[in-house]
């Protein structure tokens, strides 16, 4: 098959790793097949849970047996996927096989281990990257699984990319009304309706959400590309909220519900004063270290004093990956954001340490 | 890469370079140098030149060899075991399909393999014996003496007697363990971790030792011939930890050989005398003498890791498997 709709590919060489997660039945396996029958002309290894239930149409697939171990680093969140780690280390003795490899986590599974693995095992994260954390969720029941599961929140909360699926069963109150409880969660993530788990191979393989080079901007993310609301709201969502937990209102005519998540939250912060590297780097450190086991994902652009070059980060629980990216650019607004998604964050305190950080 | 060690006695225009790619392993069946292929084949640079025996339907996973045979684990889920004529033979294969991960060859012919949580041994009567591990298998190593098979996994170390029907024994330290090595004389077990560091037990009393100070895993280490040194890899030098004593390496130093500016990545001990092959990851290769700390080159940094180092039983032959190429010494 001709290369039709290839994926971005990165100046690395590493094998990009898509991780597809998910409720039960919300149906990632049906976004699997539908990714590997594709006509893209592309080759992957397919890690898959050992309960999976459906076929799946693949030369290399691998069955994964969950096995979560913690470092010996006294950080209870700092866990790796044993099994991926082996399962990864031997896969690359193939790797002339395949181009990609995706892994489907099981319905109850915590992308964390899965993404710290490829941060904190050398081997794997020489060879392989991870791409982006897809999460599909089913329109019908997220809501509740919200209420009753909480590995369904943790896996909206980590996404890079949301399939709302299956969104024919539903109608289009309802629709809106899982979107605002979707983005009162995570309003960073991509979002694409979907039906049957359909949706463009590029907007799930590809992403490069990981990539410290990629991390341009992080808007906000209200309405998906694909969305039939097509623009944009002007005010943040996610933080000053003045109204009541757990109840809708309308925007500016626009229809989207409003709502704030009783556990699960997002934190934006923004300056536009020049940061002091030595102030803020110990308070990030401690803040990961003390809070790490409730932020799930932090990203940053960050603007330091005397620093002609834009420092960028991001981060799975209190694992911190960061690198100057560029020279800003000239008429470019040396701005500092970051956002943090996490359980209960302490907001205010965040703010204040935060803004103690100015130069 | 490497400083140029100027001065360092060289003997890198005896390399015989060899045809081989993705090379894992490398064994010597007698006199035969044989490069375990990271897909499906063993390459055996026989005298007449190189010949490719497949083995597996593959990524052969892990690999063990006494100098008679070579034992392959497949992600074909086969156990083969291949002998110096070249002969080879399925002895297991998994009822899943599953993958091969680790393999290990005991005394009398006996063989383990681990698949899943389960760890199978034929011993060399042709019985099968079979035993759950808590978690996946990371390692299997024969012990020297009786019988007796450890198995490093997550939180420890199984020791387990497949003639016995007794739950195996369990020596415990918290965290991920991925490959065991056993003392010469089966006094010591040692792991190396997930971290940046070794573990290590005595056998007799449990007792723990912590062998740390690395920059990275420590994904190759072997014991010297006369068992006074641990060899290790992990770090920008040749790691030494002394186990002649009672005690092994508890409250003392380890010997620093070899500095480079490039991680040791592989190790391979001499099997007479006292000295170690280092491999580093930028493709160099030294011969280290323990009691001066003297080098020989053996091979240029390249640019590419070394990824298999192994000497034929006699001491005669060093084989190395690089990421940009491989070959072979004759001493």
């Amino acid at each position: 098959m001709p290369d039709q709709t290839p994926p971005a590919t990165p100046a690395s060489d590493r094998i990009p790793v898509t991780v597809l997660t998910g409720y039960l039945g919300a149906g990632k396996t049906t976004l699997l097949n539908r990714i590997l029958t594709e006509p893209h002309g592309q080759k992957f290894a397919v890690i898959v849970n050992e309960f999976g239930e459906i076929g799946i149409d693949n030369d290399l697939v691998v069955n994964a047996d969950e096995e979560v171990f913690e470092m010996n680093n006294g950080c209870i969140c700092c866990t790796v996927r044993g099994d991926l780690v082996r399962i990864i280390a031997g896969l690359l003795r193939r790797r002339n096989k395949f181009d990609a490899i995706i892994v489907e986590t099981t319905g109850l599974a915590d992308p964390a281990p899965v993404a710290q693995t490829f941060f904190m095992d050398e081997t794997v994260g020489a060879k392989a990257r991870l791409d982006a954390v897809v999460t599909v969720a089913d329109a019908k029941w997220l809501k509740d699984r919200l209420k009753d599961a909480p590995e369904a929140k943790n896996q909206i909360a980590f996404a890079d990319v949301i399939l709302l699926n299956k969104i024919d069963l539903v109608s289009d109150e309802e629709l809106r009304e899982v979107e605002a409880r979707i983005r009162a969660i995570n309003p960073y993530a991509r979002l694409h309706r979907t039906e049957r788990s359909r949706v463009a191979i590029a907007d799930v393989l590809g992403r490069n959400a990981f990539d410290l080079d990629r991390i341009l901007e992080i808007e906000p993310q209200f309405l998906a590309a694909d969305d039939h609301h097509d623009h944009h709201h002007g005010h943040d969502h996610h933080h000053d909220h003045d109204h009541d937990h757990d109840h809708g209102h309308d925007h500016n005519g626009g229809g989207l519900k409003h709502y704030h998540d009783e556990d699960m939250q997002s934190v934006a912060l923004k300056t536009d004063k020049p940061l002091n590297p030595d102030k803020f780097f110990p308070w990030v450190q401690e803040l990961v270290a003390t809070e790490g086991p409730n932020i799930l994902r932090s990203k940053g652009i960050l603007a330091f004093k005397d620093d002609p070059q834009r420092f960028v980060f991001q981060g799975v629980h209190m694992i911190l990956d960061g690198d100057h990216q560029r020279d800003w650019k000239p008429g470019e607004a040396r701005e500092s954001r970051i956002v943090f998604i996490g359980r209960n964050l302490p907001e205010a305190a965040i703010r204040q340490g935060f803004e103690s950080c100015v130069a | 890469m490497s400083e140029p060690r100027a001065d360092t006695a060289s003997i890198v225009d005896r390399i015989e370079p060899v045809d081989a790619e993705g090379v894992v392993g490398v064994a010597c069946l007698g006199s035969v140098p044989v490069f375990v292929l990271g897909e499906e084949a063993l390459l055996f640079a026989g005298p007449d030149g190189a010949v490719r025996l497949p083995v597996h339907a593959g990524a052969i996973l892990d690999v063990a060899s006494d100098g008679k045979r070579i034992v392959t684990g497949g992600d074909d889920g086969q156990v083969v075991v291949t002998g110096a004529d070249g002969a080879c033979e399925t002895i297991a294969a998994d009822d899943k399909r599953r993958w091969i991960d680790h393999v290990a060859l005991g005394p009398d012919g006996a063989v383990a393999w681990s698949a899943g949580k389960t760890v199978h041994v034929r011993t060399g009567k042709a019985e099968l014996k079979r035993c759950d591990m808590p978690s996946t298998p990371a390692g299997l190593a024969f012990m020297p003496k009786g019988f007796r098979l450890a198995v490093a996994h997550y939180n420890g170390v199984s020791l387990w007697f497949p003639n016995l029907p007794a739950e195996p024994e369990r020596l415990v330290w918290k965290g991920s363990h991925l490959s065991v090595t056993v003392s010469r004389d089966g006094r010591f077990i040692v792991t190396a971790m997930q971290e940046p560091t070794l573990h290590g037990w005595r056998v007799a009393d449990g007792k723990d030792m912590r062998m740390s100070g690395y920059s990275a895993q420590v994904r190759s280490l072997g014991f010297t011939a006369d068992g006074a040194f641990l060899a290790t890899a992990g770090s920008e030098q040749l790691i030494l930890w002394p186990f002649s004593g009672k005690d092994g390496p508890m409250g003392k130093q380890p010997r620093l050989l070899a500095p480079s500016s490039a991680r040791a990545v592989a190790v391979a001990c001499h099997p007479q005398q006292p000295v170690v092959a280092v491999g580093f990851a930028d493709g160099m290769v030294l011969l280290v003498r323990i009691e001066d700390g003297a080098e020989i080159l053996a091979r240029r940094s390249s640019g590419g890791a070394i990824t298999a180092l192994g000497w034929s039983t006699d001491g005669t032959i060093l084989a190395f498997g690089a990421e940009d190429g491989a070959g072979l010494l004759r001493l």
